[in-house]
């Protein structure tokens, strides 16, 4: 009898949260996947809402958290827009036919090496891949001029990576569209005999810093945001950028896009716009996030980081990363 | 009719295994042995397995020893003693970890996973225990001592046997959990089968190859069930007197007292003082240590109404499959209630991706709304509810309930004036400690919770993986205050005098 009485009630219950949650708002909002750090859209996001009066919601999640999750809901997706921190995933939503082509008035604002040709997503920021290295171990002269370097046995024991993130990932693909893969191949099994893998960046800098291990492949922001942050991790360490266009200097693009299946295009549109737009690039820079902004009229300014002009990346446009290629040369080698 | 609600049941458990059967079948069975027969698999297996039985084994002989410790022996403070056994279940797995590699880095190793995992998930061993010792008639023991056996041979021969259904329930909870951890194992740095299943969904879209490890994953749980039931055995356990009740006999521990009481202090340090130390010491020192208390305050208040609905949930829903297994014994029963254990062994975001696929085609309007969020949250923890109702159903003789109808109460007079009076603490402690789950439940809150739904865990995760430990740490330690109050429960019913 109680149970039933405890069924029942419950059941009403449970309907009511999501009424509840829902009370206030007729008013349509658009709802974007977001597995870019939440911190960049703290303060975009109610920018946005302050100067076009449409009202955003996030789903916040892991690049391919919410990419698998875009393509298993297809068409019936309540996603207006899906936002990443690396291209792959865009990429696999991509490859699902689940996007809209973005106007071209959109497009123009950030350059075409950091957008596919498609013009079906656009890129809005770049991490770089940097070495961190911890300062009591190593001299900066020690280092080397390529990351290829790494997978010699001068490194044997020596160096981390996190192999297993969307990140590391991104890095291979870009070795892989430079190198070519028997080269990349080779690579990965030297770089996996040297070294200690790790779950996760953030892992792999703390255990530099800790002295467990001499030199860790990052991406540039999560040294800097440590400096910023308690310096915790970071005190023993410092980080190094490759140039020359050596695959090292790979920089990995974030990725916007506007799903096909939305209801609310225009806003959609109108969303992705401000992204890339000199306002919003403006508020990512100056953001906790410390990514670099790929609107050319806004610069990154933080002592932690090199300057975006500085960097010199090798030439990959992003449609050209071939991430199913990534995967199995990872299986292959067994990081996978 | 309860058998229809018991199927209805089961069928709800096992759609995560039709999904995952489903997309695994995409995979040609070429394919599929390629990929499971590599070196790298050899090492997840491997280090899967090695986790399970140093990992249980280690939970149980903790759990076991501080149970028999507090109810046996006359150590000092032991009511205080007792809350402190308990209170690691108030600290999620992930920030133990979390505090221990923050403290040292020889944690990320076999031993370390062994030891952090054991501080998490040892007191699923030792609640079920301390509840069953307390229950347990002295006089069994007396007469077996008065018999002339050692105090050793009493535990093994007659303690042990007699508390052994408890302990096997919790040593069953702890394999399930630790085959589907992934948390305090990603930041351990210990590579499992479920942390690779993460990482198969975190490099590309590879349902086929992620859901064939899940599938391995089942395996390894129905092994688990099969020992748990070969070991449990077929015995009655119902006793309709309360026995002869009074103190047992204590077990003066004279010059062992101070090891004792150091192991114990050991125990509280490493499981309480560690993690709390290292998140007070981000919340000092970290930069980003801004607390938003609106924002603390609705990600604890939306924690807090998740954990309790799915308690509920899990709880209500536990019942009747429970009362067929223990009531209705037979071979469907058993599968019924075996069948729901499945799904607890395989990680959130393949329980979360079934749910989203499933009920996006079939009940869209349910689609992300609290409703399949809780359906999410009961497949998972329907377990720990199980466990726990049937802990306390099993104790209750069917004679009492013959009796009752015979002196002419209806079906649900007897059910509401005998039964469930008998039973209340058991479906208060499900309750709880599946709150305790929800609570620091991560993905498939994600992937199934309405628009906005920020829960401490996933504040918490959104703040550490962006290097703001800072501001990670006061929803972490909100989290362990939240659970405070379940934990207390567990910790007070288990030792409640059932006379």
């Amino acid at each position: 009898m109680k149970t039933l009485r405890t069924a029942v009630g419950l059941t009403a219950l449970s309907l009511l949260v999501p009424a509840l949650a829902a009370c206030g708002d007729d008013e349509p909002t658009l709802v974007i996947y977001n597995a870019q750090h939440e911190q960049l859209l703290d303060e975009l996001a109610p920018a946005f809402e302050k100067e076009t009066g449409i009202k955003v919601e996030l789903r916040n999640g892991s690049d391919l958290e919410l990419s698998n999750q875009l393509v298993q809901e297809g068409d019936a997706s309540k996603a207006d827009v899906f936002l990443t921190e690396n291209s792959p995933a865009m990429s696999q939503v991509e490859a699902a036919g689940l996007f809209d082509e973005l106007p071209s008035d959109v497009l123009d604002q950030i350059p075409a090496n950091y957008r596919p040709t498609s013009g079906l997503w656009t890129g809005f920021v770049a991490r770089s891949t940097v070495l961190v290295y911890n300062t009591d171990d190593v001299e900066e002269s020690e280092l080397p001029a390529s990351i290829l370097d790494l997978a010699d046995s001068a490194w044997d024991g020596r160096i981390c990576f996190s192999p297993t993130g969307a990140d590391f990932q991104a890095i291979v693909a870009g070795i892989l569209e430079l190198e070519g893969e028997d080269a990349t191949l080779d690579w990965l099994e030297g770089i996996k005999a040297n070294g200690t893998t790790y779950d996760g960046n953030n892992v792999v800098l703390e255990s530099v810093n800790s002295g467990n291990c001499e030199v860790g492949i990052v991406y540039h922001y999560y040294w800097a945001r440590d400096r910023a942050e308690s310096g915790d991790v970071s005190d023993h360490s410092a980080q190094y950028y490759f140039g020359n266009q050596d695959p090292g200097a790979f920089l990995s693009v974030s990725g916007a896009g506007v799903l096909a299946s939305s209801d609310m295009k225009k806003e959609a549109e109108e969303f992705v716009d401000f992204l890339v737009s000199e306002k919003g690039q403006q508020i990512i820079a100056d953001s906790y996030a410390l990514e670099y902004p790929l609107n050319p009229a806004v610069s990154l300014d933080d002592d932690g980081v090199k300057p975006f002009d500085e960097l010199q990346p090798p030439q990959v446009n992003v449609s050209d990363l071939d991430s199913q290629a990534v995967v199995d040369l990872m299986t292959e080698v067994g990081f996978l | 009719m309860l058998l229809v609600v018991g199927l209805a049941v089961a069928t709800l458990t096992l759609v995560p295994l039709g999904y995952v059967i489903a997309t695994t079948a995409d995979l040609g069975r070429q394919e599929a042995v390629d990929f499971l027969w590599r070196p790298r698999i050899g090492e997840l297996l491997w280090n899967t397995v090695r986790l399970l039985i140093a990992g249980v084994a280690a939970s149980t002989v903790l759990g076991v020893a501080g149970a028999w410790v507090v109810e046996r022996t006359d150590v000092p403070g032991r009511g205080w003693w007792h809350g402190v056994l308990c209170a690691p279940l108030a600290v999620p797995a992930f920030v133990n970890g979390y505090g221990w590699i923050s403290t040292t880095h020889a944690v990320q190793s076999f031993p370390g996973a062994v030891m952090v995992v054991t501080l998490s998930y040892y007191p699923l061993v030792y609640l079920p225990t301390v509840a069953a010792l307390r229950r347990l008639d002295p006089a069994v023991e007396e007469v077996a001592t008065s018999l002339g056996r050692s105090g050793w041979s009493v535990f093994t021969r007659v303690t042990l046997p007699a508390v052994s259904p408890a302990v096997l329930g919790g040593a069953l909870l702890v394999g399930l959990h630790l085959l589907a951890e992934y948390g305090a194992l990603q930041l351990l740095n210990y590579p499992t089968l479920t942390t690779a299943i993460l990482q198969q969904y975190a490099t590309v879209f590879n349902g086929p190859e992620a859901t064939l490890l899940a599938l391995v994953l089942v395996t390894f749980c129905l092994l688990l069930l099969g020992i748990e039931a070969l070991l449990r055995g077929h015995r009655r356990r119902a006793r309709v007197g309360s026995g002869a009740g009074g103190q047992p006999v204590r077990i003066r521990l004279g010059r062992y007292q101070l090891p004792v009481l150091a192991a114990l202090t050991a125990v509280a340090c490493w499981a309480l003082v560690v993690p709390i130390g290292a998140l007070l010491r981000w919340l000092i020192r970290g930069t980003s240590t801004h607390v938003d208390l609106a924002e603390l305050f609705d990600a604890a208040g939306t924690t807090l109404l998740l954990a309790l609905l799915g308690g509920l949930t899990a709880t209500v829903v536990a019942v009747p499959v429970v009362w067929l297994a223990v009531r209705h014994r037979g071979l469907l029963t058993t599968a019924i209630e075996r069948s729901v254990y499945t799904a607890s062994a395989m990680p959130g975001i393949v329980i979360a991706l079934a749910l989203v696929t499933v009920s996006i085609r079939t009940f869209p309007s349910l689609y992300q709304t609290v409703v399949v969020l809780l359906v999410g949250y009961t497949i998972l923890f329907l377990p720990r509810a199980v466990v726990s109702v049937r802990s306390t159903f099993e104790l209750v003789p069917p004679g009492l309930e013959e009796v009752a109808r015979n002196l002419g109460c209806g079906g649900l007079g007897v059910a509401r004036r005998v039964t469930l009076p008998l039973v209340l603490p058991g479906l208060a402690a499900a309750t709880a400690l599946v709150s305790l789950a929800v609570a620091t439940e991560l993905t498939a809150t994600l992937l199934l919770a309405p628009l906005g739904t920020d829960t401490l865990a996933t504040q918490f995760w959104s703040d550490a993986s962006a290097i703001e430990y800072g501001a990670a740490a006061p929803y972490a330690l909100a989290l362990i205050l939240l659970s405070i109050p379940s934990t207390w429960i567990l910790g007070s019913l288990s030792v409640r005098n059932s006379k």
